[in-house]
């Protein structure tokens, strides 16, 4: 496998090289066929409803012809027999053909959504899987192109292809039969004519390949820019962007356009191409026939049967090409597509999981290093004991790294060398469920998802129950403002929370944070946006979740009761009122520990901490 | 939400669109005319030419000849079905090109108030799928609509040459097809609506689980999307499968009735043949034009649930682009001739569209002298960035009025409006391009790179960020989407700077200094006082540390200024505000011994 295309690395390229051409087609191959696999049966059963209402629709001319022949004799001779059969018959072979025809509809759709559905599911799993590392690279724009245009071109494919091809080749396979039986020599110069459009479509695969990997390129472009923009709008309004905006999203359309017309235009070249390779090879067997006419070798009729059925056996070519053409519009996005499926998670759950079900929340960072991707150290070398129980607070300059050793214990990121652990086990030993049950992380950036106020809480525990739910938003003060919205706790916040605001939006989220109850909890800037009344509240509300005493173990999905001790908990502020209940506090500077003990003897000391109390005890008033 | 429209109205819609390109989608719709004549005329030709010039002992030259006209219709052929293409790929693109930008133009210009109703995911399909589905309706499925139609009815007229009673037969299956076609029509209608919009959805849903996968991460809850997104995605596949359904229904209807109406016909022409009320070669005629003609009526019912998916997606496309944009620039418009930033309300008002009742802010008069800076605090929710986000009008005063120097907001032209004045959004919003691009965003353009390169170091150095410098590749630096790559200190730093850099006559800041830390606030507001000085600005405070920056501060309690006045003025008259600012205390307290406390304190100070 060439190591430049492997998973999304390679993307916006749309020349490869010989051999890297290969492997992704190889991969969007690949794809195609593991989508099929398990829907077989389906594919096989769409093909037989598409040949067999071939085979009645061929049923009715016959019929007709039996009826001239035949029927309309008998009839004369008083016999109506044969013209009841022949009526009765072709109404059979309509209602055959009707039905399968019905049948092959739906049939189809059923296939190509059973497919599409499953691909869809696998991406979106795979890009849950992901790791932050990537998606932070690779923006939710391209993410969303592969979900939808790229999708769309395989559905396309879908749609029309499998019954055109199918019918096609069926077709002309029976039109071959027939002319090789009539004659043979005819039979083989229509044979003939599939080495120049064997041709012609290789020379349309190796140009189309390029313009629909193009397109492909160029349609993840646009969209990643319009999602940019509406994302950013309230940006792009107040500062004026829309001008620049409109001429960039031009430009892009402008290069869309192109490559779509440079992929039709292809394809204007190679049916017409295709058509015209037919139509000549009619004309070569009527002059070859006709020859052989003149010197009494073929009979009129038949030469005038063969070349009827010549003419018909190119019919499907058309078909055939536009199938060809999806085919390759949808493989382009395969190619892409199974790119994204490649991406291997950096974080990534443990082969031989160690089960910790209830963690008791001591953690430990054993000579841990850290950089993000290749980026510079962060945190260059840092060894730190947390007991189980105690309240920990982080505290340094902006950048420092107390977000990033925050997301280190919550496993968003990989150390470089060393070992994060909880309970003494690897959190790489951990399984996902396990670590998510141990460990819950507040951001600093509060992300609502559309929805009710009560479906973003119950994220942090989904069995919870409505009573639950609302013990917890009164536990951080939300109650109140959530059972003034308009439907309360049902009310729609609106795409990314937009509904209610920046304090509100944190508060929910600590809720959610609430509902969770973990054994380790960790907070950062969670109450940044907040007033102070609020804050006081918060504080309340997270001292009794700490301190295990707020209907300790009653709701507590905890059996063995040892949460009763209280939780870990991290937490980030700058705000140091928080700090001041702590148990202990970490000054963190350039990614080290710099101070550490309680509150009370760090001011004693006079250090970082201290001075830094200090200025804030002053800003207080 | 779709409200049913008619089939005509809906696609008249893309008239003022289609009209330059009309000429040429006329002459792709006779190429493809020809080319299906052609087609139909060779057998025909091969059949004279065969059996006329061919004969035993005939001369050589009458099969050259013969097989050059095929030859030639051949080609004629394939460069027909190659002009159709010609003539009609470049306009029907451009056309879509077109609808696209002004759809993005328009999307741009809409209100903020419109882009918090609607996801990006349902924007984003109307703006690829539906438009790309247009286009290949108008270069195909509407020319293959209109040749096909002219087939049958060509094909009809010829039947009723042939034999009127046997053409009545066939065509009696036409009158149970229309009245089925009209149900199909609102059936199918309904479902690819439907279907479109919950593609929609699901693009958003995956929108939302991109953006928000840190949180889903955090509490381990992907499994959970991942249920809730299939659970659409099912739904979505419900719908294509009914959409096929009903297709394929129709398609049962077009296919069947017809040959019925064939086999009835057979029998019928036998009949009157057998008591020569018809010839024989009129049947045969007869049998072979009917040939001809079912396969295009078999093929309508494909086109018809084309164009009605098409008819679906030009109503979504004018669906958004019927919205109204609610904030534009008047016709003349104004400017203070002189631009010191005198900031009033003058008793506004703002009520959120969801909820025009309950308004938000109630009767706000609050000045704010030019260089002055304001503080404006109030309890989570209050509506301090309602009000802030007034004086850029991303949303629009319901009542009353907002002047800058005199001059209604509303008499501005938008644009120089958002000149004047620059925003820090609470949550930064920054974009996936470098440092030097996000901070620069809103800084003047013109003048040379130089001073746009010190205007950066400028902005950067107030807002204390130069972390910048020392990235990867400095002020050059891609800083990821949303910025998610930087620490939330560092983000909120440059999106200051952002606002700094835009060097506005009004400064319009919420909560700008959150995430610092205590010492790295400390040195903004040192520098940033600097730049206050004179530029007038208004500022959210969750902290008595920003109020700092403030001159004076205004309190909003209920959606009301209750308060105007000197930190340490209304931390000594009010309680309310002091319950907002004051964090030292937590258990409640004698007012009024503290009361003197603080003036004691304000004595202090004052001397
Ligand atoms: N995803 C990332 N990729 C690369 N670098 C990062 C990423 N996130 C943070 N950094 C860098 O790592 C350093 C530490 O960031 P971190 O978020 O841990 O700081 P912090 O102490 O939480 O600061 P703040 O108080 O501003 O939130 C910063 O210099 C930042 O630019
Ligand atoms: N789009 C909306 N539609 C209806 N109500 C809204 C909308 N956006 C916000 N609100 C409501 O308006 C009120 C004011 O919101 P705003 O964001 O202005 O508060 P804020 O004072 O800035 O609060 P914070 O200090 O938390 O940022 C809130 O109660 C919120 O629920
Ligand atoms: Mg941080
Ligand atoms: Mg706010």
């Amino acid at each position: 496998m060439s190591s430049a295309t492997f998973g999304t690395a390679n993307e916006d390229n749309a020349h490869l090289t010989r051999t890297e051409s290969k492997a992704v087609r190889r991969r969007s191959l690949a794809l195609l066929g593991s989508l099929i696999r398990p829907v077989r049966a389906r594919f096989w059963l769409t093909i037989g409803a598409v040949v067999l209402s071939q085979a009645a629709r061929v049923a009715g001319p016959a019929l007709i012809a039996f009826g001239i022949d035949h029927a309309l004799p008998a009839l004369r001779a008083g016999n109506s027999l044969p013209l009841a059969f022949a009526g009765v018959a072709y109404l059979a072979a309509a209602a055959a053909t009707a039905g399968l025809t019905a049948l092959y509809v739906t049939s189809t759709a059923r296939l190509s959504q059973a497919m599409l559905l499953d691909l869809r599911v696998r991406v979106f799993r795979h890009t849950q899987r992901l790791s932050l590392e990537f998606h932070e690279k690779y923006t939710s724009g391209r993410i969303i192109a592969r979900q939808t245009s790229d999708l769309e071109a395989l559905r396309e494919l879908l749609d029309s292809g499998v019954s055109s091809l199918a019918s096609g080749l069926l077709f002309m396979a029976f039109t071959a039969i027939t002319v090789f039986a009539l004659d043979w020599r005819t039979g083989v110069l229509v044979l003939a004519a599939g080495v120049p459009m064997y041709f012609l479509a290789r020379w349309y695969q190796k140009h189309s390949q390029i313009a629909f990997r193009e397109s492909r390129v160029v349609s993840a472009r646009l969209i990643v820019h319009f999602v940019e923009t509406m994302t950013g709008i309230r940006a792009v309004k107040a500062f004026r962007k829309e001008r620049e905006n409109a001429a960039r999203y031009a430009e892009l359309s402008e290069d869309y356009r192109r490559a779509t017309v440079r992929s039709i235009n292809l394809n204007g070249i190679f049916q017409p191409g295709l058509v015209l390779i037919g139509n000549v090879c009619v004309a070569v067997v009527l002059l070859t026939g006709g020859f052989r006419v003149l010197s009494g070798e073929l009979a009129v009729g038949v030469l005038l049967a063969l070349i009827l059925s010549t003419k018909r056996f190119f019919q499907p070519v058309d078909q055939m090409a536009m199938f060809y053409n999806s085919f390759q519009s949808a493989q382009a996005a395969l190619e892409k597509v199974s790119g994204l499926l490649e991406e291997i998670p950096t974080v990534r759950p443990p082969q031989t999981p160690v089960a910790l079900p209830y963690a008791r929340g001591s953690i430990d960072f054993n000579g841990v290093e850290f950089r993000y991707g290749d980026g510079p150290v962060i945190i260059p070398r840092l060894d730190l004991h947390i007991p189980a129980g105690q309240t920990v607070a982080l505290v340094g300059q902006t950048g420092a790294g107390k977000s990033t050793l925050a997301k280190l214990i919550a496993r968003f990121y990989d150390v470089s060398a060393g070992s994060v652990t909880l309970d003494g086990v690897d959190l790489r030993q951990l399984t996902t469920e396990d670590l998510r049950r141990n460990v819950v992380m507040v951001t600093q950036e509060a992300f609502l998802f559309s929805g009710s106020v009560a479906d973003n809480i119950a994220l942090g525990r989904p069995e919870a129950s409505r009573e639950e739910i609302e013990d917890a938003a009164r536990a951080v003060g939300a109650h109140a403002f959530i059972t003034e919205l308009p439907d309360g706790y049902d009310t729609d916040v609106n795409k990314r929370g937009g509904r209610v605001s920046a304090g509100q939006r944190q508060l929910i989220s600590f809720a959610r944070a609430f509902l969770a109850r973990p054994a380790v909890l960790i907070l950062d800037e969670a109450t940044s946006s907040l007033d102070i009344p609020s804050e006081r509240m918060v504080q309340q509300g997270l001292a009794g979740l700490l301190r295990g005493t707020r209907e300790a173990g009653t709701r507590d999905t905890n059996p063995a009761g040892t949460h009763g001790a209280g939780r870990t908990a991290l937490i980030i502020a700058h705000r140091l009122s928080t700090v001041e209940t702590a148990d202990r506090v970490l000054v963190v500077h350039d990614g080290r520990v710099v101070e550490d003990g309680t509150p009370g003897q760090l001011i004693g000391d006079g250090g970082a901490f201290a001075r830094l109390h200090g200025a804030w005890k002053d800003s207080l008033v | 939400m779709a409200k049913q429209t008619s089939f005509f109205t809906s696609i008249s819609r893309l008239y003022p669109h289609v009209r330059p390109i009309l000429p040429r989608l006329v002459m792709g719709l006779l190429s493809a005319l020809l080319a299906s004549l052609m087609a139909l005329a060779i057998p025909q030709v091969l059949r004279v030419l065969v059996n006329e010039s061919l004969k035993p002992g005939g001369s050589a030259e009458a099969v050259w000849t013969a097989s050059l006209v095929i030859l030639l219709l051949g080609i004629a052929e394939a460069g027909l079905v190659a002009l159709r293409r010609q003539f009609v790929i470049n306009p029907a693109t451009t056309v879509e090109t077109r609808m696209r930008v002004s759809l993005y133009g328009h999307l741009q210009d809409l209100t903020v108030s419109f882009h918090d109703r609607w996801g990006s995911g349902q924007l984003l399909s109307r703006a690829m799928t539906d438009l790309n589905f247009l286009r290949r309706w108008m270069a195909f499925g509407a020319i293959m609509l209109v040749v096909t139609t002219l087939t049958v009815v060509i094909g009809v007229a010829v039947m009723f040459s042939m034999s009127w009673q046997l053409a009545l037969i066939f065509l009696a299956a036409a009158v149970p097809i229309m009245i089925y076609g009209f149900r199909f029509r609102t059936r199918f209608s309904k479902v690819a609506r439907r279907s479109q919009d919950q593609a929609g959805d699901l693009a958003t849903t995956v929108e939302e689980s991109v953006h928000g996968i840190r949180v889903l991460k955090a509490f381990g809850r992907s499994q959970e999307a991942l249920e809730n997104f299939n659970e659409q995605a099912q739904e979505l596949r419900q719908t294509e499968i009914a959409k096929a359904k009903h297709l394929a229904t129709f398609s049962l209807v077009v296919t069947l009735l017809p040959e019925l109406a064939l086999g009835a016909g057979l029998v019928v022409g036998i009949m009157l043949a057998s008591t020569d009320q018809l010839s024989i070669g009129s049947l045969v005629a007869f049998f072979a034009t009917a040939a001809v003609v079912a396969a295009p009526v078999e093929f309508c019912g494909m086109l018809l649930a084309m164009a009605l998916t098409a008819k679906s997606a030009v109503d979504r496309h004018f669906e958004v682009m019927d919205a109204r944009n609610t904030i534009t620039s008047p016709d003349k418009p104004r400017r203070p001739a002189e631009l010191k930033g005198a900031l009033s309300f003058h008793d506004a008002s703002f009520a959120f569209e969801d909820a025009p009742d309950k308004p938000i802010l109630k009767n706000i008069s609050l000045d704010i002298r030019p260089g002055e800076t304001m503080a404006l605090v109030g309890i989570t929710g209050s509506g301090k960035s309602a009000l802030l986000q007034l004086v850029p009008r991303l949303y629009e005063v319901t009542g009353g009025a907002i002047t800058i120097d005199g001059v209604d907001l509303r008499e501005f032209s938008v644009e120089d409006l958002r000149t004047v004045v620059a925003v820090a959004f609470e949550d930064t919003t920054l974009f996936s391009s470098s440092v030097r691009d996000n901070v620069l965003l809103g800084a003047p353009d013109a003048g040379p790179a130089d001073s746009r390169d010190a205007a950066l170091e400028e902005a950067l150095d107030v807002a204390q960020a130069h972390f910048a410098y020392s990235l990867p590749d400095g002020v050059d630096t891609l800083i990821g989407e949303e910025g998610l790559s930087l620490s939330g200190g560092q983000r909120q730093r440059i999106a200051l700077a952002r606002a700094i850099a835009a060097k506005p006559a009004v400064l319009v800041l919420d909560d700008p200094l959150s995430a610092l830390d205590v010492n790295t606030e400390v040195l903004v507001e040192a520098r940033l006082r600097e730049v206050l000085a004179d530029t007038t600005t208004l500022i959210v405070a969750h902290r008595p540390s920003t109020v700092a920056l403030a001159d004076r501060v205004a309190l909003l309690e209920d959606g009301r200024i209750t308060a105007v006045g000197t930190h340490t003025e209304l931390l000594a008259t009010n309680s309310h505000y002091r319950y907002v600012i004051a964090s030292l205390d937590t258990e409640p307290r004698d007012l009024d011994s503290e009361l003197s406390a603080f003036e004691d304190r304000s004595e202090e100070i004052s001397r």
